[in-house]
This record gives structure tokens, C-alpha cells and sequence, in this order.
């Protein structure tokens, strides 16, 4: 991979940090499996060969580079700014789940290990995790939460058709928050032969620097791409946040790039003047959750609560450290839509472009419907378009009809 | 705070004799059980009390501990609970030490200063965190010099070149991990379980401890010659859980408090 094309301050450090966030908060059984992991990851980096297959991968397999299509039937409905979307949704197995898998995919197999393990919220790491093992040849486990297997059938289906074994996790709210509790119990258990593929840029240190490094080129792609369409860098790009993953990807390439605003958009659920969301920035508190110190939704006690959204794959109390950082820098704004206006932005999408984007992806583009027609027609405004709706159109079918139904 | 010899350090004086750790979560099934069960342990052998304060993402642990977290929480037991629980085993007049177990976000909500204060005030003598490395415990290690506490480290069969550099840093005593995994009963033990306990040993001046999935008499005889304490957990935990209903009912409490001190009084004796 190539490095990043601008740096001026380094993270995450040493240690992990990411300025205060981040670190390793795991059982040692996990300390000597992380410190390989990070020598592996840096080793794997510079080797050419490696890169060279992983980006052989992602052009052949995966469909890189993703389109940026201009969306001018939004622009036009929203009156404001040029809207582009980042087509991560073309992407084989539909999400950008699939970058990272297949680096760590490689990662795990040039290790010498055998099975992967990971969690799952919405189904699209689990099902990326699934595809990269059937491709490479590796066994799969996926923990997921017995709500979320319940929500997401379909991805549950497609896991199991791709030969991976499909593990629900039945304690606390059963959703993603649960599944790495138990992915994590099961990879202390099985350390020595198993490779943990963690789905988010969240964990102990170095999974949310690796999953960053395989994201990026989500941004990269992106700067290159409207740099040689308009000859300019965006003013805002916008993606959202559950773990993070999308967004560090789009991101990371614009930080030091001052005139492009960044904005995060969290999942308000029902609101943020409810118990019901999963606004991690905008509400929680620095925590530890799943090895790494950053902003958590918990109690006064510090008990995590349970994060709530029409979205599986931003219903999480976490968020990875180095949006914690960026929070606290002030390099990204973040804000938070709700389920509704999520529900709004699937139907605004569908109606203007012809694509039904994932509910995660719908957060980001209601920021968009929010910001874009305060911005001037010749500014340009990026949405990162992280996945695509199948697997959510019963979920979108359920919550439309039933609001229809309480309506009349 | 006491200017006293911390109780861990006086217990280990004399290595000669095996010590036994029993551990119970702090709530489980109410916080008067916990009052009464940790006497009727110390009264079956218990030199040392492991007391868990309850969290709600255990992922150091297994299913049979988790189920006490979750019962304690039902009840809103917190920290504070656990720390006034710790002084009022002191009052009553308990001698034997007293060693809290917590993952490390409750402690960075109560503040870790504050904390470690409160821990010395109520008298207690350690703590374990098992989701704090020694690369990050740095804070609390501060913290606990200060105020005369033990943060006690933790080895495990995995930590390969770490073991010399844990051992060197560690303080009161070091927890064994003897299995990979979380906690919870296991029917055996690591083949190898007795090479990386003597090696451990050579790692360090302070004593040894040995636990994580020891959960019978003939398992605690097996690991004795090779370590300095053993801890039982998950069985202990488990046999709570048959008398929850018993424990929770104040007729019928110290009948149940009773079976449990047998039960773990014939994995102490083994010790002897």
C-alpha cells in the first residue's frame, strides 16, 4: 500500500493512542497475539508481493476502483451544493466491508492460520468475512446477536450458503455489542490457531490502525477521482459513523487537506432526547469497550448501555478511538440523524438516483439533505455511499408500513 | 490509610503452607448473601477473598460469571457497594485478605485515584483488572503505591517473552492464568500447565497463584507443588447459583451459606 499522501502528526503512536484514546484494554492471554499481530501487519506492508496480491484482489474480485457518481437528480431536488456519492455499495458482497476483510483475509493466511473469526452487526462484515474465507480457503465463524440474526435473515442466509458457521450470541441487547463479547471470549479461548477479523476501526491497538489502512483507500480513490473530474477537492464529505470505518476510510486522505469539512453523522434512533439511540460522540463518555479507550454510551457506574437504531451496523455503544480524536481536535463535526429521517433519505435516494442505499449509508445522506441546500451550487459535497439496501428492504418495508399504519 | 504491612505480603511470609483463593461476585444474589458468604469462606479455609465487582461486558469470563454479574446488576450493585461491602467484612472483624476483582471501566468512571484511596480507607488489599495489561496500568500502579495496594498482574500460558517482564513488575502476588479462554470449570488441565507454573515461578520474587477453570479437589492437589495459592472461581460461583432462591430468602439463608461452605471447604483441605 502506499502511504497516506499527507501526515503531519502521527496516529496512532506507539502504544496505540490515538491522542488520549485507543490502547490495548484486552486479557494478556490476547497481549502476545496483538504484538504479532502488528509486527505481521507492518511486515506484510512492505513486502511487495503482498500488496501487489491484495491489489490485485481488490481490482479482480472486489471491483476497485469504486465509481463517484455525480448525483444530479438530488443536487437538483435539494438545491444546494453538487452531490457526489462514493459508490462503495458496487463493491462485491455490496458494502466496503470487503477492503478490510480481504486484508486481513491475507493478513491471516500469510500468518499460517487456518480459521477466521469474526462478529457481526448488520451481516456485512459477516458476510465479507465469509466470502474472503471461501475465496482464500480458510474456515469462518461469525458471532452475531440474536436480535440482529433475527433482523438481518438474509445476510444470515448468505454467510451460511458462502460455508460459514454462523454463532449467535443471547446476552445483553443481543446485538453487536454482544457478538464481539463473545467473539472476543472465543479468540482468548482459541488465540493460538485462530486469526480475529474485527469488522470496525474499533478493538485493542493495531486493529483500528490496520482496518484504517485498508479503508483509506476509500479516500484516496475518492480525492483522486474529483480532483481529475473538476480539478478541485471537495468542500464536505460526509459519511457515517457506527464503529467507523467507512468514515476513517473516506477521511484519513483528507485530514490535512484544511478547506474540505468533515462531517460524521451517528445514529439519534428514536432521538437524542431518548434512551433509544446510539449517538456514541454526541452523548457518551471516554470509556474502555472491546479493548480500546474512547467515547462510550454507559451509566454512572460505568455499565455500557444499550445503543438502539433502526440499523443494525450503527447499533453500537463504542466508536473507534480515532474518531474520538478527531472528535476532540475538532478535524470532524459530528452530528446524528434519527431513524426517521434515515427512513426519509432511503426514499429520497431510491426516487431521485435509483439506488436503494444500506439504513447506515441513509444516515449519511439525511445529513446531506440537511446540509446541502445550505451550501452554494458551486460547492461540491461528497457522501461516502458505504453500502446497498438489500439486506435492510424488510426492515425498510416493516418500518414504513408500520408508520403508515400509526399514522391513519 | 495504614502504615501496616500490606495483608497479602504478611500471608505469603511463610511459603511453606499453600494458600487458597476463593472467589465469589460482590451481589450475587444480594449484597447480605455476599456479608455471610464471604465469612462461612474464610471460616471453610479461604486465606485470601477474591470479591468481583459486577460489570455488564465480562469478557474476561464465562457464561457461569457472567450469570452472577448480571444477577448482581439486577440489583444495582455498583463499586461503592463493593468498597462499603469491604468495610464492613473489616468491621465485623475479618483478618484474612481482601482482593477486589473489576474490568477497568467502572474503576476509570469512580476515578482511579479515588478509588485506590477508597480501597486502602475500607480496607482492602488488592485489586485485579483483567483487562489492564501492564503496558497500561501504569496509572493505576501510581495510584496504588500511593495508598499502599497491590494491583495484582496477571500471566497467562501465551505470554511467552512477557513472562519475565510481568514478573519483575508484579506486586503482592501473580495470578496464573492456566488456561487459555475465559473463565469457567474445565474438566482438565493444560498438559503443560506444570512447566509454565515452575517457569513463571523463576521469573519472580513475589509468590504465585494459580487460576481460571480449577474447579475440583484432585485439580487443586495437581497444581499445589507448583504454585504458591490456587484460586477457585466458576465452581464456587456455580454453587451459589444452585441456592440463588435459598440465598435470597432470609429463612432459609443460612442453610444454603452452610452447603456452600462444605462444598468449599473439601476444595480448600485439599490444599493441606
Amino acid at each position: 500500500m502506499k502511504e497516506a499522501t499527507t501526515t503531519t502528526r502521527i496516529v496512532p503512536d506507539e502504544k496505540g493512542r490515538f491522542g488520549a484514546f485507543g490502547g490495548k484494554f484486552v486479557p494478556e492471554t490476547l497481549m502476545n497475539a496483538l504484538t504479532e499481530l502488528e509486527a505481521a501487519f507492518e511486515e506484510a506492508t512492505k513486502d511487495p508481493a503482498f500488496c501487489q496480491e491484495l491489489n490485485h484482489l481488490l481490482s479482480e474480485y472486489a471491483g476497485r476502483p469504486t465509481p463517484l457518481t455525480y448525483a444530479q437528480r438530488l443536487t437538483d431536488e435539494l438545491g444546494g451544493a453538487r452531490i457526489y456519492l462514493k459508490r462503495e455499495d458496487l463493491n462485491h458482497t455490496g458494502a466496503h466491508k470487503l477492503n478490510n476483510a480481504l486484508g486481513q483475509g491475507l493478513l491471516a493466511k500469510r500468518m499460517g492460520k487456518k480459521s477466521i473469526i469474526a462478529e457481526t452487526g448488520a451481516g456485512q462484515h459477516g458476510v465479507a468475512s465469509a466470502t474472503v474465507a471461501a475465496k482464500l480457503g480458510l474456515s469462518c465463524k461469525v458471532f452475531m446477536g440474536e436480535e440482529d440474526i433475527r433482523r438481518q435473515s438474509l445476510n444470515v442466509f448468505r454467510m451460511k450458503l458462502l460455508g460459514a458457521e454462523v454463532i449467535p450470541a443471547v446476552s445483553g441487547s443481543r446485538t453487536l455489542k454482544d457478538a464481539t463479547n463473545e467473539a472476543i471470549r472465543y479468540w482468548v479461548s482459541n488465540v493460538e490457531e485462530t486469526f480475529y477479523v474485527i469488522g470496525s476501526v474499533v478493538g485493542p491497538h493495531p486493529y483500528p490502525y490496520i482496518v484504517r489502512e485498508f479503508q483509506k483507500i476509500i479516500g484516496e480513490e475518492t480525492r483522486a477521482q474529483i480532483l481529475q473530474m473538476l480539478g478541485k477537492l471537495p468542500d464536505e464529505v460526509i459519511a457515517c459513523v457506527g464503529g467507523g470505518s467507512n468514515a476513517i476510510g473516506m477521511f484519513y486522505p483528507f485530514i490535512q487537506d484544511d478547506t474540505v469539512a468533515l462531517r460524521g453523522v451517528e445514529a439519534a434512533g428514536q432521538g437524542v432526547d431518548t434512551d433509544k439511540h446510539a449517538a456514541t460522540l454526541s452523548l457518551g463518555r471516554p470509556g474502555v469497550i472491546h479493548g480500546s479507550l474512547t467515547y462510550l454510551l454507559q451509566d454512572e457506574n460505568g455499565q455500557v448501555q444499550e445503543a438502539h437504531s433502526i440499523s443494525a451496523g450503527l447499533d453500537y455503544p463504542g466508536v473507534g478511538p480515532e474518531h474520538a480524536y478527531l472528535k476532540d481536535s475538532g478535524r470532524v463535526t459530528y452530528t446524528s440523524v434519527t431513524d426517521a429521517e434515515a427512513l426519509e433519505a432511503v426514499q429520497i435516494l431510491c426516487r431521485t438516483e435509483g439506488i436503494i442505499p444500506a439504513l447506515e449509508s441513509a444516515h449519511a445522506i439525511a445529513e446531506a439533505v440537511k446540509r446541502a441546500p445550505q451550501m452554494s451550487k458551486d460547492e461540491i459535497l461528497v457522501i461516502c455511499l458505504s453500502g446497498r439496501g438489500d439486506k435492510d428492504v424488510l426492515t425498510i418495508q416493516d418500518a414504513l408500513e408500520s408508520e403508515k399504519g400509526g399514522e391513519r | 490509610m495504614t502504615a501496616a504491612v500490606n495483608r497479602i505480603d504478611r500471608l505469603f511470609e511463610d511459603r511453606s503452607r499453600k494458600r487458597f483463593i476463593p472467589f465469589i461476585t460482590v451481589g450475587d444474589p444480594t449484597l447480605e448473601a455476599t456479608y455471610q458468604l464471604a465469612h462461612a469462606l474464610v471460616e471453610a479455609g479461604a486465606d485470601l477473598l477474591e470479591l468481583g465487582i459486577p460489570y455488564s461486558d465480562p469478557l474476561a469470563d464465562g457464561p457461569t460469571i457472567q450469570r452472577a454479574s448480571e444477577r448482581a446488576l439486577e440489583n444495582g450493585v455498583s463499586i461503592s457497594d463493593a468498597l462499603q461491602l469491604v468495610g464492613r467484612l473489616r468491621e465485623s472483624g475479618m483478618e484474612a485478605s481482601l482482593v477486589l476483582f473489576s474490568y477497568f471501566n467502572p474503576i476509570l468512571q469512580y476515578g482511579v485515584e479515588r478509588f485506590f484511596a477508597d480501597l486502602a480507607k475500607y480496607g482492602a488489599d488488592g485489586v485485579v483488572i483483567p483487562d489492564l495489561p501492564i503496558e497500561e496500568n501504569g496509572p493505576a500502579v501510581d495510584a496504588a503505591k500511593k495508598y499502599g495496594i497491590h494491583v495484582i498482574s496477571l500471566v497467562a500460558p501465551t505470554s511467552d517473552s512477557r513472562i519475565q517482564m510481568i514478573g519483575e513488575q508484579a506486586t503482592g502476588f501473580l495470578y496464573c492464568v492456566s488456561s487459555l479462554g475465559v473463565t469457567g470449570a474445565r474438566a482438565s488441565l493444560r498438559e503443560d500447565l506444570a512447566d509454565f507454573l515452575d517457569r513463571v515461578k523463576a521469573s519472580t520474587k513475589v509468590p504465585t497463584a494459580v487460576g481460571f477453570g480449577i474447579s475440583t479437589p484432585e485439580q487443586v492437589r495437581a497444581v499445589a507443588p507448583h504454585t504458591d495459592g490456587v484460586i477457585v472461581g466458576s465452581a464456587i460461583v456455580l454453587e451459589v447459583e444452585r441456592h440463588v432462591e435459598q440465598l435470597k430468602d432470609p429463612e432459609q439463608s443460612a442453610e444454603a451459606v452452610e452447603k456452600i461452605k462444605t462444598f468449599v471447604h473439601q476444595l480448600a483441605s485439599a490444599l493441606q
